[in-house]
């Protein structure tokens, strides 16, 4: 049976394992032919660069793994091997990404393709380790494409792709693949993993600008003058916009060969006929979709719009689907402190705020939102808009069933304990 | 490490011709080098690339050949190769240490390590007021 339908279709299943995320990745990693991978641990990263130093050790990948004293240092080392011809690989989180930022502006800047997953985590302090998008969205403006898998497969497929649309002679910028830590990271699906051979069809040559070689020295880097300086930059901004054609392109080449199709930016989710919209990035716009079934059940259409790329950004498709709907509900797992989330703020632009909007800021930190959360959060926000027929809230604060705007506040915070306002108050006075 | 390719095609790297490199071309993971249509910021290494830095000059080392011992020191350790060396030219048939002024920046690096004490930093508004 399965054989006959390729015939017809084309598609060549792979081997299905069930697998985490982390894995996917290091699978993707391994199918892609990467030469060299140079990391260093952060949980929820670590289990990728274990799971390919195992696949190197077994003999099963021909790659080189540096193990380096920082994030600063990793990303340098993947930066410099791909400057040297070899495609390259890295992966990190939270932390480890804020370590290394200025070299992803770097990367970026020479125009050298490079791959890195970012396992989506808080950034301290205080210390959390659990999902939340305040890391991979502080990378939005260095140049760097930026895609967020919704699942296991997703990760593994969109790494391959990533490969392929950043090696295209019309972008050579670097690209992040996001997936959402624990969540993703350390739960185990069942992912399709597809065959060498098709891998090797769907993926050219590793093409780059240029290379650097011993014997012949060429300096990057260097200081420019500030209208040159600039024209690269605007280099860089066309490049981005070439880069939906290639992606819209390669999704469509991946899904002829794996019949899962990653030709469009965004993934919609019965948005076309909706009233009300959902918006979001990441896992739990798989939570929407359920969420989007339970509405519809109660009457309120809703659909899900997910974001499958941050950058390039998919503005054509959001206007598409949001310009006329009654009101755009968009999620976000991260904030930025005094005005609202991240991908409100980009939403709300796409769509000159001409529907009503509400920023929901929620599941920061690794606070469970689930399907239900999100009910509730639609039938609040539907209630809103029927009362005062247009609103528009950039930050809507979800805290654990209930919801705070952030004018008026008040906000609940856990105030300090008395006991170590005392202990603060002596070590002060010692001190003194 | 691998070599991309031979000489005439690394030659060819950034003009704008596809070459292809490695030594068997129909594995897959072999490299392509490409150009497209961008702007990259790099540059070759020649005299000057960052223009006549010598400007930049507040101090102006001066060698003094009677004591250059033409040790070599302060030409290795210049950071930016102004150091010229003149064979046999000095008064006792020694090396002889002379400096580009073009690109000197006057960081004192040479006066520093000079172990005779042979080079002085003199200020430059000496030789402004002198012409």
């Amino acid at each position: 049976m399965a054989l006959e339908a390729e015939e017809k279709t084309g598609v060549r299943r792979g081997t299905v394992i069930p697998m985490r995320g982390n894995d996917a990745v290091a699978y993707a990693v391994k199918l892609s032919r990467v030469k060299v991978v140079a990391a260093y641990p952060i949980t929820p990263q670590t289990i990728i660069v274990e799971k390919i130093d195992e696949l190197i050790s077994k003999g099963e990948m021909d790659a080189e793994m540096i193990h380096v004293e920082s994030e600063h240092s990793a990303l340098a080392a993947t930066y410099g091997a791909a400057v040297g011809g070899v495609r390259a690989f890295t992966a990190t989180s939270s932390h480890g990404l804020v370590y290394m930022y200025e070299v992803l502006w770097w990367a970026a800047g020479s125009r050298i393709p490079v791959v890195m997953a970012v396992v989506t985590r808080a950034i301290g302090a205080p210390w959390n380790i659990h999902v939340e998008h305040s890391d991979i969205l502080s990378t939005r403006d260095t140049g760097w494409l930026i895609a967020m898998a919704e699942n296991n497969q997703e990760a593994l497929d969109l790494t391959v792709m990533m490969f392929r649309v950043t090696e295209d002679p019309r972008v050579y910028l670097p690209g992040i693949v996001g997936l959402d830590g624990f969540i993703l990271s350390h739960t185990v699906e069942p992912v399709e993993v597809p065959d060498q051979e098709l891998v090797d069809e769907f993926l050219p040559p590793r093409r780059q600008p240029y290379t650097i070689e011993s014997g012949a020295p060429i300096a990057m880097g260097n200081i420019i003058p500030d209208e040159a300086f600039e024209e690269h930059r605007m280099d860089m901004h066309e490049s981005m916009r070439e880069a939906r054609r290639v992606i819209e392109e390669a999704g469509r080449e991946y899904g002829k060969l794996t019949g899962r199709d990653y030709s469009s930016l965004v993934e919609c989710y019965k948005c076309s006929d909706a009233d009300y919209l959902f918006v979001g990035i990441g896992s739990w716009m798989g939570d929407a979709k359920i969420a989007v079934d339970a509405l519809r059940e109660k009457g309120l259409r809703f659909g899900a719009l997910r974001l499958r790329w941050i950058r390039p950004f998919p503005w054509d498709e959001l206007r598409e689907y949001g310009l006329e709907k009654k009101a755009v509900i968009v999620l976000d797992r991260s904030i930025s402190f005094g005005y609202a989330g991240p991908v409100f703020l980009e939403v709300s632009s796409a769509l000159e705020a001409k529907p009503s909007m509400v920023g929901v800021l929620a599941g920061v930190g690794g606070v469970d939102v689930n399907y239900e959360d999100m009910v509730k959060i639609a039938e609040h926000v539907a209630g809103l808009v029927e009362e005062k027929g247009r609103v528009y809230v950039p930050a809507l604060w979800y805290h654990l069933g209930e919801f705070y705007p952030m004018k008026p506040g008040p906000l609940p915070t856990r105030k300090t304990p008395r006991h170590v306002n005392k202990l603060l108050e002596e070590l002060w006075s010692k001190k003194t | 490490m691998r070599r991309l390719g031979s000489r005439k095609q690394r030659k060819s790297r950034l003009r704008g011709e596809m070459v292809l490199a490695g030594s068997s071309p129909s594995r897959k993971d072999v490299l392509v080098v490409e150009p497209g249509d961008h702007f990259y910021p790099l540059s070759v290494a020649a005299p000057g690339s960052m223009g006549r830095t010598g400007s930049w000059r507040t101090q102006r080392p001066v060698v003094n050949a009677e004591k250059c011992i033409g040790c070599y020191m302060c030409w290795l350790y210049c950071p930016d190769n102004t150091i010229i060396m003149r064979e046999k030219a000095g008064p006792r048939g020694q090396d002889v240490a002379s400096i580009d002024y073009e690109y000197c920046k006057g960081c004192g690096i040479c006066a520093n390590v000079c172990p005779v004490n042979a080079i002085e930093m003199v200020d430059e508004s000496k030789f402004i007021s002198q012409s």
